[in-house]
Parts: structure tokens; C-alpha cells; sequence
């Protein structure tokens, strides 16, 4: 696998795409920093833009990369190289180039505009782990879509509705049934809709660091519990773990079974 | 050397392969000819073990493929259409395939030499022409010494002297007492090179022999026309 | 001590004096060298002044009785004036100075480190009933109850205190009135300031910070008319100023930097100004409940202000609206407070901003200023 993963990893460390999400990141950190002068302004609108565009980037550039390499992937498979090993590894490979388009993209202006002298550098580097996630995790989203699609109209379909249903769609049924149901108690119902959305756990993951006095001001024992403590925060990474865990196993079992 | 015993595959309602038994032996060029849609590339796939067959066995050298990968080591493959990735120089593609099958013995240099290609080493593939890509796949197919070749469509985009030189190799592999797998359209080609067919059709096989006995078979002169015939018997 | 004559001072040497319910009914100056310490074995009260200009200096008093009916003291002020009580440490106590109808005294530089966990079993700092024209100053209290409370008193001057880690209130203001409140520093307590029923204050130069929890705020505004805040910086408390029934405050040339909320509106609140501060990074700036506004909102650094300055001097040319659609969802059902800085709830929050329709209409801020106000503090 590792094999596999560092040639897709050179051929996509090559491709101009990979160029371009590396120039975008670093034009977003350079006009954000230099424009603004306001650290802490910068890595809120961050967030933002990690948390919206990272998947929209993730999932596009997975199910591209995908119908891109399909003949390539039929040569490989002819090799003496277990399948599970050849969609890993060009899995890995996609997430781990896009991974570090993003970190060096952004850390570079924000390394030369001082971050690590500044109390924002904790804010920065979760912010940049979350991405690394989201990364991660909607490419293997994408795997899994691109591999049960061979129509590749249908596959991007999909990936985009994909996006649209985790960024927008379902916090707005999410909010809805909130405000539906507001007589019952919803803490545990909404902890447990923000898990089961990558988006909003990685946006609460970064609100327990932003927004923490905010989150604090809510009644409730199981809010208290994981927002004041460290609970929410070792829930949130062992839940985004999980989220990458599950899909990468997807991958795993559909190219297992799949004829090519 | 292979030996496949009663292989269906459907995909979704159609069903491509409706039981077929075949046995190859060691040694020698078959050709799997059919028309479009009778299963040759799913047959192919199927031996390579990237078709995932609904039931029925396929062994090679008396061991089952299911469930193995390292089989494909004694495996060299030509895909039908050649497509890698752009941002690989040529030679960094053969260095990647040897290293991915760890294998010492190799005769790219020999090949590269034989189709031209050393001006291209150098560039990247999303740069070369259809043709140039097809002969590096036949470098990548052909510099490995495994006994099984299959060839999908190997002559598509050639020029006439790379299709001769292609012969002449595919020959020479056959004096080395290798077996053979080609799939073809052009049916010259075929009737040039193969010692025996296999001919597909609606997923079963309908012949299987030589080509003298296919045009006893059918009482016609020549290939072209006994082939032309099973299909016009077929559809008639 | 008995022996002392009005007017005289005593001097008391170092060492551990186990006494209770001691009563100074003399004019005197009571003076420990090295801090001798006076021990109240929990018997109850330990000093009772009840005599005018007594001065206490210099003591660590310990061990007061802990009573739920009676309010027992370290040290207890009664119907005197001018008293001084400074350098004290007080330790392990139940009300540390009590100042009861007692007026033109100064309670100063003491250090009082209570234990307290609950409300109920804990008493304050320093606590002012019934007075007037008492200075309160460079007292570091901690962990009890209301580090400074004062009910019914005017003319106090609060300056230079430290006021950290109490269970209820920082500084408790009940029924007071004309009082100063600068200088000060309020970190981590259930709520920095509570200002209730009182009116005419200055609350200047003071840090108010981390104050966090379900019902936590920075300064509570109950029931208060004209009081001037002015230059004091709220830091990450869970609301900044949470304001109720209170009108004619003015609030210039504040920071409010991260808090849930910076300025939270319940109730009526008319001719309120909010003019020359800066609103850095709070989740919500302002909250409103109801659609009528009678409060200026003027000449403001916002953070979130997104719009441009095409003739560059310095005021934006779109007006800034700081009441999101947002805060009144979160007011209505809290739990949706964890779909903050979602897509969704900035694509609502933008369509009301560009038609207001739960949100008052003319609630905004006309001259949002483009850069940072720079405050003159020192």
C-alpha cells in the first residue's frame, strides 16, 4: 500500500491542481493577515472557510482523482498488488497531497506573521487539524461514492449533493427539529446530531476553543459536562477518528467486491 | 494451464458470461474472438481476477484464484486502453511497475530500444500521442518474464512498423514456450499469429479450435468469412 | 488593652492570641508588629469596634464562627465613624469586615482568603450596610461569598481592589447610590459586578474577566439609572453586561473582547448610549428581546462589521446591525446555540440583516468605525 500511496502521492504533488489549492490557501492566508493585521479576526473567518470549503475541496478533488486514474487503476489491479492496497494508497495518497496543500498553504503566511509569538497559535493549529480531518474524511467519502458509481456524472452528483446536505442542509432540519421539539429536552439529542455530521463536529470542535464563554452560558448537565470539560473535546477527535475510520473501511470492503 | 469451470457473471440483469468451461494449455497463442458484448474482456478480467465471478472456478497451474493476488506476479497484462497518470515521467512509470513487482529480470531496456522510445524517457505522459502510449504500454506488458501474456486489443494505434515489431515480439514469446492470451478485432492479425481460437458468443462459448477446423466447420475459405457466417447463423 | 485611655495607641507583639468577642468601645489605634495573630477558635465574633476613630493595623485574624442565624464578623463596625482598618489577613472566617451605619472610614490593603463553596455557609469580604463616605481600597479578597458587598450606602469609593474566585459576586451593590467604582479587577467569579436598584454611579477603568457559568455575566444592570461605564475592559465572560429595566447609562470607550455575549438587553432599557467602544470577536455582540429600541449605538468598533469605507474617513458607509436573528433563536430555544457560525445560520442571520423582521430596525450602529479604537488607559 505504502508503495501506492507515495507514486499517487508524487503524481499528485505534481499536478496543477494541487498547485492551485496551495496557491488559494496561501492567498487566503496572505489577504487575510496582511489586509486585516487582526490574527484573531483572520482565524474566525477561517474557520469558516475550513469548514465549508475544506469538504467541498475534499470530496471534489477524491471523485476526480478517482475517474481520472480509472485505467491506471485497471493497470495496477493486473499487477501482483492486493486491491484493498491500491484504492488505499491512492486514497491516502489524494488526502495526504490535499492535507498538505492546506497546512502549508495557510501556515506559511501565518508563520511569517508570527504566529508562534501569539496566543492564537492553539486556535491556529486546531484549526488546522480539524481541516486535516475534514480532509480525510470527505475524500474517503468520496472514495466510496466513486467507487458505488461508475457513471462519473452521477458519482460528482452525488458528491456535490453530498456537501451540500453535511454544510447546509442538515443544520437546517437540524435547527427546525430544534425549534420544533424546543418542550423537550434536546441537549442530548443535538450533542448526539452534531457527532453524526463531520461538519458541525469539527465546527463545534473549534467553537470549544472561540466560542467556549458562549457555550458556557446553557443550562443543562449534559452540555455543561462536554462543553466545560475536557470530555467534549476527547469525544469530538475520537469521533472524527471514527468518521475517518468508517468510510476508509467502506473503501476497503467495496473495492473488495467490486468488478472493474 | 488454466483451467475455468462453468464461470456466470451477471452485472445487474445482464448476464455476460453464462457458463463457461474452458481449458488452456501450456504453451501456444489463443485468441478470444467475439462480437461486441460476448464477454472476451470480462472472460480476460475474470482470469486477472479484477471481474469477481457470481460461480463457477477459475485455477491456474491447478491453484484457485480466489482470494489470491500474488498469482498475478506470473501474469503480464496489456489493458486495452493505455491511461497513466500525466504527472509520471515514462521512465518513472517503469520504475514504478518493476518496483511494484519486485522484479529483477527485466527487458525494458531492450524494449524501449526496439519501439524508439528513449527520445519520450524523459517527459511526462499526459504529453505523449495515443500511439506512444500504447508502445510504452507494450514495454510495460512485455519486460516482465512471466509464462502467462494476455493481450487486450494490443495493436490499437500502432503504426504499421510498431505492429510488425509487436508480431515479431509476441512470436518470440511464443518460442520461449509461453502462453498467449490475445483479444482482437483485426482479424488478420489473428489468423497470422493465433494456433488456436476460442470464439464467444452471448456469454457461452460457441467454438473452440483452430482456424483450419473453424473453416471446416463452417465450409467457408477463408476466416473472415467463417466468422461472418457463425454471426449471420447466430442472428439469423 | 482595658487600661488604655482615648486616644492612645496599642502595640501588639508577634505571637498567636487565642481570644474572641473582643469589644474596642475607645477612640485607640490598635497597631501588631510582624502580624501577630488573633485567634477566634470559632467561639463567634473576634473584634467589635464600637467606638469613633479607631484605627486596627496589622493583624491575621482567624477561626470566625460560622452561624446561620447570626452574620458573625472578623471584624465589626458598629454606629462608628472614622475608622481605619488596614494590613489585615483574614483567614477561615464567616463575614471578614462588617461596617454597620458607620460613615467616613477606610478599609484598606487587607487580605482576606475565604474557603467558601456554597452560597449558604459563606459571608462576604466586605461587607457595608447602613454607611457613607467609606473608601474602600487595595484590598485583594478571595473565595467567599460577595468579595465587596454594600447595601443602602452612598458616596463609596471603590478603587484598586482585587477581587477573584468568589462563589457569588464580585462586587454587590444593593440600594446604593452616587459611588465610584474604578480601577478595579474582577476575574473569575459566579458574576463580576451585580448593580441593583442604585443609581448614579461611575464604573471606570475596571477588568472584568472569565466570569462563566449558566447564570454568569460581567455586570449586571437591575433596575439602575444613570450610571457611566467608561473604560473598563470585559474579557471572555459568558455575557459582558447582561442589562434589565435600567435607563440612562452611558457606555463609552469600552472593550469587550470574546465574551458569548457583550451586551445583552432584557426588558426595557430606554436612552441607553452606547458610543465609542470596541466589540472584539464576542459570539453575539448585542441581544434583544422585543423589536423596539429607544438606545443609541454610535461611533463603535465592530469585529464582525463586514462593509467598506469608500470615501476613507475612517466610518464605514453601510451601517452595522449587531442584533443577529441568531441571538433571539438561542433566546428561545438555548440548545441551538451549538449550530453557532454554522452556513446555515449565516445565510438566516444575512437575510434578516438584509430585511429586518424579528429584529428592531432601526437598532444599528450609523458610523461603525473601520479600525480599532486606541483607548487612552493608564
Amino acid at each position: 500500500m505504502l508503495k501506492i500511496l507515495k507514486y499517487s502521492f508524487y503524481d499528485l504533488m505534481r499536478s496543477r491542481w494541487s498547485y492551485v489549492y496551495f496557491l488559494f490557501y496561501l492567498l487566503l492566508g496572505i489577504v487575510l493577515l496582511f489586509l486585516n493585521n487582526d490574527l484573531s479576526k483572520a482565524v474566525i473567518t477561517l474557520m469558516n472557510v475550513i469548514i465549508i470549503l475544506v469538504p467541498l475541496i475534499g470530496t471534489i478533488f477524491g471523485v476526480m482523482y478517482y475517474y481520472n486514474s480509472r485505467e491506471f487503476t485497471e493497470l495496477l489491479l493486473a499487477q501482483p498488488v492486493k486491491r484493498s492496497s491500491i484504492f488505499l494508497g491512492q486514497y491516502f495518497g489524494v488526502a495526504t497531497s490535499l492535507t498538505m496543500s492546506l497546512i502549508i498553504g495557510l501556515g506559511m503566511p501565518f508563520v511569517f506573521y508570527g504566529i508562534f509569538n501569539s496566543s492564537a497559535i492553539w486556535d491556529f493549529s486546531l484549526l488546522l487539524i480539524t481541516g486535516a480531518f475534514l480532509t480525510f474524511i470527505f475524500t474517503a467519502l468520496a472514495f466510496v461514492i466513486a467507487l458505488s458509481n461508475e457513471n462519473r456524472i452521477k458519482g460528482f452528483g452525488y458528491a456535490i449533493l453530498l456537501w451540500l446536505f453535511m454544510a447546509v442542509i442538515y443544520d437546517g432540519l437540524f435547527l427546525m427539529s430544534l425549534l420544533y421539539f424546543e418542550d423537550y429536552p434536546l441537549d442530548k439529542f443535538s450533542l448526539v446530531a452534531t457527532m453524526l455530521n463531520p461538519v458541525d463536529l469539527s465546527r463545534v470542535l473549534i467553537l470549544l476553543k472561540l466560542d467556549i464563554s458562549a457555550l458556557l452560558g446553557y443550562t443543562g448537565a449534559v452540555f455543561q459536562k462536554f462543553f466545560g470539560t475536557s470530555f467534549g473535546l476527547i469525544l469530538s477527535f475520537v469521533m472524527l477518528v471514527f468518521w475517518v475510520v468508517v468510510p476508509t473501511f467502506f473503501i476497503w470492503r467495496i473495492a473488495k467486491r467490486k468488478d472493474f | 494451464m488454466i483451467e475455468i469451470k462453468d464461470l456466470y457473471k451477471k452485472f445487474g440483469k445482464n448476464e455476460v458470461l453464462k457458463g463457461i468451461d474452458l481449458s488452456i494449455k501450456e504453451g501456444g497463442i489463443f485468441s478470444i474472438l467475439g462480437p461486441n458484448g460476448s464477454g472476451k474482456t470480462t472472460l480476460i478480467k475474470a482470469i486477472l481476477g479484477m471481474v469477481l465471478p457470481d460461480s463457477g472456478e477459475i485455477s491456474i497451474n491447478g491453484k484457485s484464484l480466489k482470494n489470491d493476488f500474488k498469482y498475478r506476479d506470473k501474469i503480464d497484462y496489456l489493458p486495452q486502453i493505455a491511461n497513466f497518470p500525466g504527472n509520471l515521467k515514462v521512465n518513472e512509470l517503469i520504475d514504478m511497475i518493476k518496483d511494484l513487482r519486485a522484479s529483477q529480470a527485466t527487458k525494458d531496456e531492450e524494449l524501449i530500444e526496439l519501439f524508439k522510445l528513449q527520445p519520450f524517457l524523459n517527459k511526462k505522459l499526459a504529453n505523449l500521442s495515443g500511439g506512444t502510449k500504447q508502445k510504452v504500454n507494450l514495454v510495460l506488458t512485455f519486460m516482465f518474464d512471466s509464462p502467462l501474456i494476455i493481450l487486450d486489443e494490443p495493436t490499437s494505434g500502432l503504426d504499421p512498423i510498431s505492429h510488425l515489431r509487436l508480431k515479431n515480439l509476441i512470436f518470440s514469446e511464443k518460442e520461449k514456450g509461453k502462453t498467449i492470451l490475445v483479444t482482437s478485432h483485426i482479424l488478420s492479425f489473428v489468423e497470422e499469429i493465433a494456433d488456436e481460437i476460442v470464439f464467444l458468443l452471448e456469454g457461452k462459448i460457441y467454438f473452440k479450435g483452430t482456424i483450419s477446423e473453424l473453416k471446416s466447420k463452417t465450409e467457408q475459405p477463408d476466416f473472415e468469412h467463417a466468422i461472418a457466417s457463425i454471426l449471420s447463423a447466430s442472428y439469423a | 488593652m482595658l487600661q488604655a485611655e482615648e486616644g492612645d495607641t496599642v502595640l501588639v507583639k508577634k505571637g498567636v492570641y487565642k481570644e474572641a468577642n473582643i469589644k474596642i468601645n475607645k477612640s485607640i489605634a490598635l497597631i501588631g508588629e510582624d502580624m501577630p495573630v488573633i485567634d477566634g477558635e470559632a467561639k463567634g465574633e473576634i473584634i467589635t469596634i464600637g467606638a469613633d476613630n479607631v484605627m486596627l493595623d496589622g493583624f491575621k485574624i482567624i477561626n470566625v464562627g460560622v452561624s446561620y442565624t447570626t452574620d458573625y464578623a472578623a471584624v465589626r463596625v458598629v454606629n462608628s465613624t472614622g475608622f481605619v482598618i488596614q494590613n489585615l489577613e483574614l483567614q477561615k472566617l464567616f463575614f471578614g469586615i462588617y461596617l454597620q451605619k458607620s460613615n467616613d472610614g477606610k478599609v484598606l490593603n487587607n487580605k482576606v482568603r475565604g474557603e467558601a463553596v456554597t452560597e449558604f455557609n459563606s459571608g462576604n469580604a466586605i461587607h457595608l450596610w447602613y454607611c457613607k463616605n467609606v473608601e474602600v481600597i487595595g484590598n485583594d479578597v478571595q473565595k467567599v461569598r460577595d468579595g465587596i458587598y454594600l447595601e443602602f450606602s452612598d458616596n463609596i469609593k471603590i478603587t484598586n481592589n482585587i477581587s477573584k474566585n468568589n462563589v457569588r459576586y464580585g462586587l454587590h451593590f444593593m440600594f446604593s447610590n452616587n459611588n465610584y467604582v474604578i480601577n478595579n479587577v474582577f476575574e473569575t467569579n459566579g458574576a463580576g459586578i451585580a448593580l441593583m436598584f442604585s443609581k448614579f454611579m461611575e464604573v471606570e477603568n475596571n477588568v472584568i474577566k472569565k466570569n462563566w457559568g449558566t447564570a454568569s455575566y460581567g455586570l449586571l444592570l437591575k433596575e439602575v439609572n444613570d450610571v457611566n461605564m467608561i473604560n473598563n475592559l470585559f474579557i471572555e465572560n459568558t455575557v459582558g453586561i447582561t442589562v434589565e429595566g435600567s435607563n440612562r447609562l452611558v457606555y463609552s470607550n469600552n472593550d469587550f473582547t470574546s465574551n458569548g455575549y457583550a451586551i445583552r438587553v432584557k426588558g426595557a432599557c430606554y436612552d441607553n448610549q452606547i458610543i465609542n467602544n470596541n466589540f472584539l470577536y464576542n459570539s453575539f455582540d448585542i441581544s434583544y428581546n422585543g423589536r423596539i429600541n429607544d438606545n443609541k449605538f454610535d461611533n463603535n468598533y465592530w469585529s464582525n462589521y463586514t462593509g467598506y469605507d469608500l470615501d476613507k474617513n475612517g466610518i464605514g458607509d453601510v451601517p452595522y446591525r449587531p442584533v443577529k436573528l441568531f441571538s433571539y433563536i438561542v433566546n428561545r430555544t438555548p440548545e441551538t446555540i451549538i449550530l453557532l457560525r454554522s452556513l446555515f445560520i449565516d445565510i438566516i442571520d444575512f437575510s434578516e440583516k438584509v430585511s429586518p423582521v424579528f429584529t428592531p430596525d432601526d437598532l444599528m450602529d450609523n458610523n461603525p468605525r473601520m479600525k480599532l479604537i486606541q483607548h487612552d488607559r493608564n
